[in-house]
Formats: C-alpha cells, sequence, structure tokens
C-alpha cells in the first residue's frame, strides 16, 4: 500500500533526512587552519599507536639470497646534509649515556668484539624506493647488555656527526635484527653510509636508520624524538 | 526487497509523482566521508609519489611521470604523509561501516553484481554507449551500475589491502610476497588509484546525465520520479 503525502510533507521528509548528514561537518575540521595541523597530529599519533601495536619482537623482516642484493654502487645515499661529516675515523668513540651502568666512551674495536651478524635485508626509504643490501653488525640488544642498559628504559636516542639525531622504542632496539652497523658488502662503511657507525633497522623506515654515530643514550623521556619526525614525519614508522 | 515508496500530490495540479526511499542514512553517510578521503588519499598520494615518480630501482632513477604539485595535497613529502595516515584510517572506517551494513541490512542484493546480472550488460552497453533502446527494469540498479559498484567495493577492498603492503611489509610480508613484493605492491596501489579514478569519472558523468532528482537522493535519501518501477 503506497502512502499518498503532499509535496510539503516530502519537503519536511527530505529535510529531516538532509539534517541526519550533519555529523559530516564535523570532516569540515580538516579545511579550518587552525584546526588542521592538530587533527593531522592526532592522525599521525593513531597510525604511530597502531604501528607499535602491529609490531611483534619475535617477527622477523624478510631476509633475502646473495643473488638477490643489490650491487653496492646500485644502493643510493640520502643525506640531510653532507655526504662526508668528516669524522677522524682513527680518534673516533661513540659516548654512551643514560640509563645505563657503564657510560663512558666506546671504541670500534670494543663494539666489533661483539658477536657479528651479517644480513641481507630491505632499506626502506619514505620516499617509496627499496634496495636490498648486505650489512654487518653487533646486534644493538647484545651492546645494550654490554653497557649494562636499562633494558625497561623506554627509548635509545642517537647522535650523529652531521647533526642528525634519532630515537628508538626499546621493543625495537632489543630485535634480534637492529645492528650497530659498521660494515656493508664484507668492507667497512664507506663515508658517504655512515662510517664508522650506523644503525641499521630492517623493521623500520630508513629515516630512522642514523648514521655517522656519536652518542648513544637510553633514555627514559624524549624531549625530542629524531630530524624528520620533529618537522613532521611519523614517530614510529615501524615498517 | 521491498522499497518505501510514497505517492505525492501536487496541491494545485492534482498531478501525481512517485517518490522511493533509495539510499538509507548509513549509505549516503559512508558515501560522502569516502568521497572526501578518496579525494584527499588520492591528492596526498600522488604528493608522496612525486617524492619518486617511479616504480623498480632508484638507481638509476627514471621518472616515470612529472605530477605537477598544483594536483596534490600536503605541500611536501611529510605533509602528504600526515593526510594520508590520517585519511587512511577514516577511508578503511567508512568502508567497513558501509560493507557492513550492507551485509547486516540485506541491501546489498540492490547493488551485488552476480551471475544472472551478466545477460543484461550488453543491452545496457548498448543503450548507454551506442544510442541503443534502454532495457526495461525493475530494479534500481542495472546489471552494468551493478557491475561499476561491486568493482568500486572490490578496488576499495584492493586499495586498502596494497596500502597495508607497502606501511607495512615487514609486519605484513605475506601480503607483498602475495602482491608480489614491495616493489608490485606500489605499482599495484598507484593503479588501483587510477582504476578508482576512472569508477569516479564515470560515476561523475551518470550523475549529471541522470539529472537533479538522482544527485538529491544520495543527500536526502528519497529519489522523485524514479527511472524505474519499485515493487
Amino acid at each position: 500500500m503506497t502512502e499518498h503525502i503532499n509535496q510539503k510533507k516530502f519537503k519536511s521528509m527530505s529535510r529531516r533526512e538532509l539534517l541526519k548528514l550533519t555529523p559530516m561537518v564535523a570532516l569540515g575540521a580538516f579545511a579550518i587552519p587552525q584546526l588542521q595541523a592538530p587533527l593531522l597530529k592526532a592522525g599521525v599519533g593513531f597510525s604511530d599507536w597502531a604501528s607499535g601495536v602491529l609490531f611483534r619482537s619475535g617477527h622477523l623482516a624478510p631476509t633475502f639470497t646473495d643473488a638477490e642484493v643489490a650491487p653496492f654502487d646500485k644502493f643510493p645515499v640520502n643525506d640531510y646534509d653532507v655526504d662526508d661529516p668528516e669524522i677522524d675515523l682513527n680518534n673516533w668513540k661513540l659516548t654512551v649515556a643514560g640509563s645505563v651502568e657503564k657510560p663512558g666512551q666506546y671504541t670500534l674495536a670494543q663494539i666489533q668484539s661483539l658477536p657479528k651478524i651479517t644480513q641481507n635485508t630491505r632499506h626502506v626509504c619514505v620516499e617509496g624506493w627499496d634496495v636490498i643490501g648486505n650489512f654487518g653488525g653487533a646486534r644493538l640488544s647484545d651492546f645494550l647488555k654490554m653497557i649494562g642498559s636499562a633494558t625497561l628504559a623506554p627509548y635509545v636516542t642517537v647522535e650523529c656527526a652531521d647533526d642528525y639525531y634519532e630515537s628508538l622504542d626499546m621493543a625495537t632496539a632489543l630485535h634480534p635484527q637492529t645492528l650497530l652497523c659498521y660494515e656493508m658488502y664484507g668492507k667497512p662503511l664507506t663515508r658517504e653510509h655512515g662510517a664508522p657507525l650506523r644503525l641499521q633497522i630492517p623493521t623500520k623506515i630508513g629515516y630512522k636508520q642514523a648514521k655517522y654515530l656519536t652518542k648513544f643514550e637510553v633514555a627514559s623521556e624524549l624531549y625530542r624524538v629524531g630530524y624528520w619526525e620533529d618537522q613532521g614525519y611519523s614517530h614510529f614508522y615501524g615498517l | 526487497m521491498a522499497s518505501h515508496v510514497v505517492e505525492i500530490e501536487d496541491a494545485k495540479t492534482g498531478e501525481v509523482t512517485q517518490a522511493v526511499y533509495e539510499h538509507p542514512f548509513i549509505v549516503r553517510l559512508c558515501h560522502w566521508v569516502n568521497a572526501i578521503s578518496l579525494f584527499v588519499l588520492v591528492g596526498s598520494g600522488l604528493q608522496i609519489f612525486r617524492a619518486f615518480p617511479s616504480f623498480g630501482a632508484k638507481i638509476p632513477q627514471k621518472d616515470l611521470i612529472h605530477w605537477p604539485k598544483a594536483f596534490a595535497i600536503g605541500g611536501w613529502l611529510g605533509g602528504a604523509l600526515q593526510w594520508h595516515l590520517t585519511f587512511m584510517w577514516i577511508y578503511i572506517a567508512s568502508g567497513l561501516l558501509y560493507v557492513g551494513y550492507q551485509l547486516f541490512s540485506g541491501n546489498y542484493k540492490q547493488i551485488l553484481f552476480v551471475p544472472r546480472d551478466v545477460p543484461g550488460v550488453w543491452p545496457m552497453v548498448r543503450h548507454y554507449f551506442f544510442f541503443g533502446p534502454k532495457p526495461a527494469s525493475k530494479e534500481a540498479y542495472n546489471p552494468l551500475q551493478k557491475h561499476a559498484y561491486t568493482s568500486a567495493i572490490v578496488l576499495g577492498l584492493l586499495s586498502v589491502l596494497t596500502g597495508i603492503a607497502i606501511w607495512k611489509p615487514v609486519q605484513f610480508s605475506w601480503l607483498a610476497w602475495m602482491m608480489g613484493g614491495f616493489h608490485y605492491a606500489r605499482l599495484w596501489h598507484f593503479l588501483i588509484m587510477w582504476a578508482l579514478i576512472a569508477f569516479v569519472f564515470g560515476h561523475l558523468v551518470m550523475v549529471v546525465l541522470h539529472g537533479w532528482s538522482n544527485f538529491v537522493s544520495m543527500f536526502t535519501g528519497w529519489k522523485k520520479d524514479p527511472e524505474y518501477r519499485p515493487e
């Protein structure tokens, strides 16, 4: 049985249905300049939270055969400032500070005395390119033991010779594939790849994998996150 | 499915027009939230693409397309990622709510393309593209429309899955593997975007061709004087 109504009734019915869509106006907040930045920050924050939840300590990043590794000269170099911050490689030391039992200066030889790990993993850049490389170094988790780190501290931070800086969540720092990397393709790191020591983290985006390390800290709080993060990039960016 | 139909009587002329309640509230809400989020995701996605406008190896880099900045959202890579990482959740939420509602309400039967719709596709193509006669229909959506809407939903799902494979190629390495690896996942994500843009283009052409009362129905739910005879 079809209902008969007049035009006025139809208009009021239509208006009522249209008004139901008013919650849509909330999306308009993204167009208001004062609200846009905090809303986007919340969106990225939510993505970071989801990334943290999705991260699994025991899940390994895919590894590849030697045949799948890109030739060394096809491994791209991205820097933010200089290709070579002119570190004096002979006198280089890593300054260790923060919530650790043995702070101080660590030489490359000390880091190289830890069990050496080599792995063929994928490096993914935030720009969208990726490359499979061969990396060698010490497990960051072994180094954390060496320096007597409080593993319950939530963060690890690094500072670099080119004034770059980065931070890592402890779960990622303890991941078995997270390396203090001093070798690529079986040879000591070249200057443009971060000599003498860089982070290599197959479970993180490229910009997290800082080069030219000079300072390493175990921190309970972050007063800054990272060079790119502090300009608006994702804080966690786990892969 | 019985539609909600009314007959509207013009007080002056006594003329009677039929109107059918075609789009439930949830469908309308999801439609517009999805339209806005797709717009933002395409715009910011193209800005992200500008950072490495290619597929394959970085060295030697061969830029595939120079996409103009004027047709992108976010201003720079970091800004575009903020839009993308925010609106992907809105896109997913509206998609889940829509699909969930369609399944729960049974409304999906209106638009789901099923094998018995296949014979009706060619007559509709003939009508739209070669000025053939318009096939009569008792349904709100003709076979070609069903095909388009069903495809759009499948593309939406694939856009999310390929996106997850790019965003989380380690945690969801199996997903990236299924798509042929990280490289291909990124390429699929890009191609699916263009397929969705093609759908939207066709959709907008149809909206223009079908006139005002059809357009209004996506706001009010009510379509005046429908071209089909609802049962």
